[in-house]
Formats: C-alpha cells, sequence, structure tokens
C-alpha cells in the first residue's frame, strides 16, 4: 500500500525547500525523516539506497527518487503542474531553470567567505532587479494571465514565490518595481494548501545559515 | 518555413556541448552561430532574443530556447529519446542530473586555480571510479539491456556516452573496471548518427581550456 511519501533530507532548507514547496502545494501530504547524526547517513549509503550517495531522497511510490531536479519533475507531472504538453513544458523548464540559477546565488552567498561577501550581495542584487525580476515580470505582463504558463497553476508558479519570499527575505526594496510579481506572490501564497505551508507549525523551514551549513557538513563530511 | 535549428554559443564545449551530441544523435541538422566579439554578444541581448541575457541560445520551431536543460529536455521530448511514460523519464532524469554533477566537476577544473587543481583532480577521480561510473554500471547490469532505460535509446544513453568519453580523456584508467559501460560507449559511438558526430570534420568540439574559458569570459562581461 502505497503510503505518504518520505524526504530524507537535512532539517533545513538548502536545495530542498523547493520539493517541500511544491509537495504542499500540490496538497500532498509528506513525512520527512531528518539526517542528524553521520549514522543516519551511513545507515542510508550502507541500505543501498542513495544512488549517488547523496540526499535529498524522497520515497515515493515504491521507489526512491534522487536528485531534486529529477524529484520535482516528477511531482509536477505527477499532480499536473507541468502544463498540458511539450511546448508549455519548455516555458515551465525555461522559466524554473533561469530560478534556479538565481536561488543558487542565495546558496552560494551562505558559504561565502566573509572578504567575498560584500561583492558577491551586490551581484545578487544586480541580477535579481536588472536580470530575472525583469524576465519574469515580462512573462506576466505579456499574456496578462494568473499565471506564468497556460493560465493554469504549475511548476513555475510555485517555484516562483518560493524565490520571491526569498528575495524579500533579502531584501525587500528589490521587489518594489515589480507589481505584477508581487502580485502572483500574494495570488499564489493565498492558495488553500500554500496559505497552509506559509503558516507556523508546518513544514516550511526557516533561512538556512552558515551555521547550519557547518552543522550539516559534518554529517555529510563533504 | 521552419528551417534548421540555429545555436548561438561560443565555439566552445563548455555546458553546451550535451545539446550537440544529442541534436548530432537524434540525426538534426543544426547550424551554429559562434559568439565571438563583444560585439555578437551585445546584439543578441540588445535584440531581446535572450531570457536571461545569457547563452546558450538555439532558435527552433519559431522559439528562442534557453536554459540547457530546457534545451536538451526538449530535444529529447520532440525526438522520442525520453522514454515512453512518466517513470522512465524519471529514470532518465536521475541518470542525467547525476552525469551533470560529475561533468560539472570537469568544467570547474577548467577555471580552477593552480594550487587547487591537484586536489580537484583526486577528487574527480575518486567521485567517477567510486560514485558515478559504479552507479551507472549497476543500472546496466540489473537489467542487462543494451541501453540504461527501457530497452531502447534515450538521452540518457547519449549523454553517458559523452561523459565517458570526457572521464577517458580525462584519464581513460577509470573505465576500466566497468565493462558494461565501455560496451555501451562503444554500441552508441556505432550508431550512423553518433559516428558521423565523432568523426573529423563533425560538429563536435575540442576539449575546453582554461585559457578558452578566460577568452569567453571576456566576451560577456557582466
Amino acid at each position: 500500500m502505497a503510503g505518504k511519501p518520505v524526504l530524507h533530507y537535512f532539517n533545513l532548507r538548502a536545495r530542498v525547500e523547493s520539493i517541500r514547496w511544491l509537495l504542499a502545494a500540490a496538497g500532498v501530504e509528506f513525512e520527512e525523516k531528518f539526517i542528524e547524526t553521520p549514522e543516519d547517513f551511513e545507515k542510508l549509503r550502507n541500505d543501498g539506497l542513495l544512488m549517488f550517495q547523496q540526499v535529498p531522497m524522497v520515497e515515493m511510490d515504491g521507489m526512491n527518487l534522487v536528485q531534486s531536479r529529477a524529484i520535482l519533475n516528477y511531482i509536477a507531472t505527477k499532480y499536473n503542474l507541468y502544463g498540458k504538453d511539450v511546448k508549455e513544458r519548455l516555458l515551465i523548464d525555461m522559466y524554473t531553470e533561469g530560478m534556479a540559477d538565481l536561488y543558487e546565488m542565495f546558496l552560494q552567498l551562505i558559504v561565502t567567505p566573509p572578504d567575498q561577501k560584500d561583492a558577491k550581495i551586490a551581484l545578487i542584487k544586480d541580477r535579481t532587479k536588472n536580470r530575472y525580476l525583469p524576465a519574469f515580470e515580462k512573462v506576466l505582463k505579456s499574456h496578462g494571465q494568473d499565471y506564468l504558463v497556460g493560465n493554469k497553476l504549475s511548476k513555475a508558479d510555485i517555484l516562483l514565490t518560493e524565490l520571491l519570499y526569498t528575495v524579500e527575505e533579502f531584501d525587500a526594496s528589490l521587489l518594489a518595481s515589480f507589481p505584477l510579481l508581487q502580485a502572483l506572490k500574494a495570488r499564489i501564497s493565498n492558495l488553500p494548501n500554500v496559505r497552509k505551508f506559509l503558516q507556523p507549525g508546518s513544514q516550511r523551514k526557516p533561512p538556512t545559515t552558515e551555521k547550519m551549513i557547518e552543522e550539516a557538513r559534518k554529517v555529510f563530511k563533504f
């Protein structure tokens, strides 16, 4: 009997928060098994559950899914959040890959040495304001619809909303000149499943700090 | 009238060689417009052809595709190289994302500072021999078929073959203990379209050097 999906990862956002957002937005209840000690991690490896000896891993539909993009694509397809045809999938992929590039910059900032931080912060602000947010604002403006692709909720809207919260936490003023993005963020946040996820007590994780990464590194030995 | 796809990039392998491999293996003739001067790049940007102000960009089916994963997924779907259903797509995604992680290490090597190169090389050898190649050898062993997924040629086989050539160029001895991978590499290389691609005069690019990356960087001053 298929149970709830089980997500194996650290008790962190890092690169896995997108998976939590997508499952939550799709209304899928899931469990989490946090890796908290080196032994937790060794056990997963020794049991042969991690194809590339890495987490995240999601137990779902009788399989052990690894690689966050593969996991996100599978969930999106299963819950009809991946567009209706190959062209919509293409647009969703183009947009979410751009989002992943910006998101990665935020992740890298956490582990950037202090003497390089200011330059990194300046670059992130520039890219956010002049490259990524304008691109997505333009998409919404071009069709005037409530969702990025195909006038229907998709992985792209959910991951964009997550990214906009990340930008807001970093520097809320960056969102100021993007009214359509702000409207989308509000709209998606008000979907019942998303609203529940955004409330205290949900599975949403707090922002990742350098200290958290340090702790995870000791377990992961990376 | 739809013409051949046109790939806009530098005259480099870097992260775009996978696109060339996939198009070639699918038997799709394509043109290339190399970005060779800062003006080439400015023109693409100013003409609004680059969603995120970046290359690669592929003109195809009346669209301007960006983001290499989006491009690869679109080509794979269009030419039936993406499995027959969502579960095969999942496997293909898991495998190709693992391949991309290893491939990225090779690309990073070309921009690694000299004092860190030895450590990087040692890590690549370890990951290749102990993490990635065993994972793919195990897949082939598990079903004994000629292709990684669904007993049919897919994006996964083509990108794995590309990766194995990259490993071979780096250190051929790393392939020694993986007979099934060697056999797959040979089999895929003998497909008519791939054989043509691998011959001198094909659109395959020579290995990327640090100098080539430096030159390309100058063209896209942020």
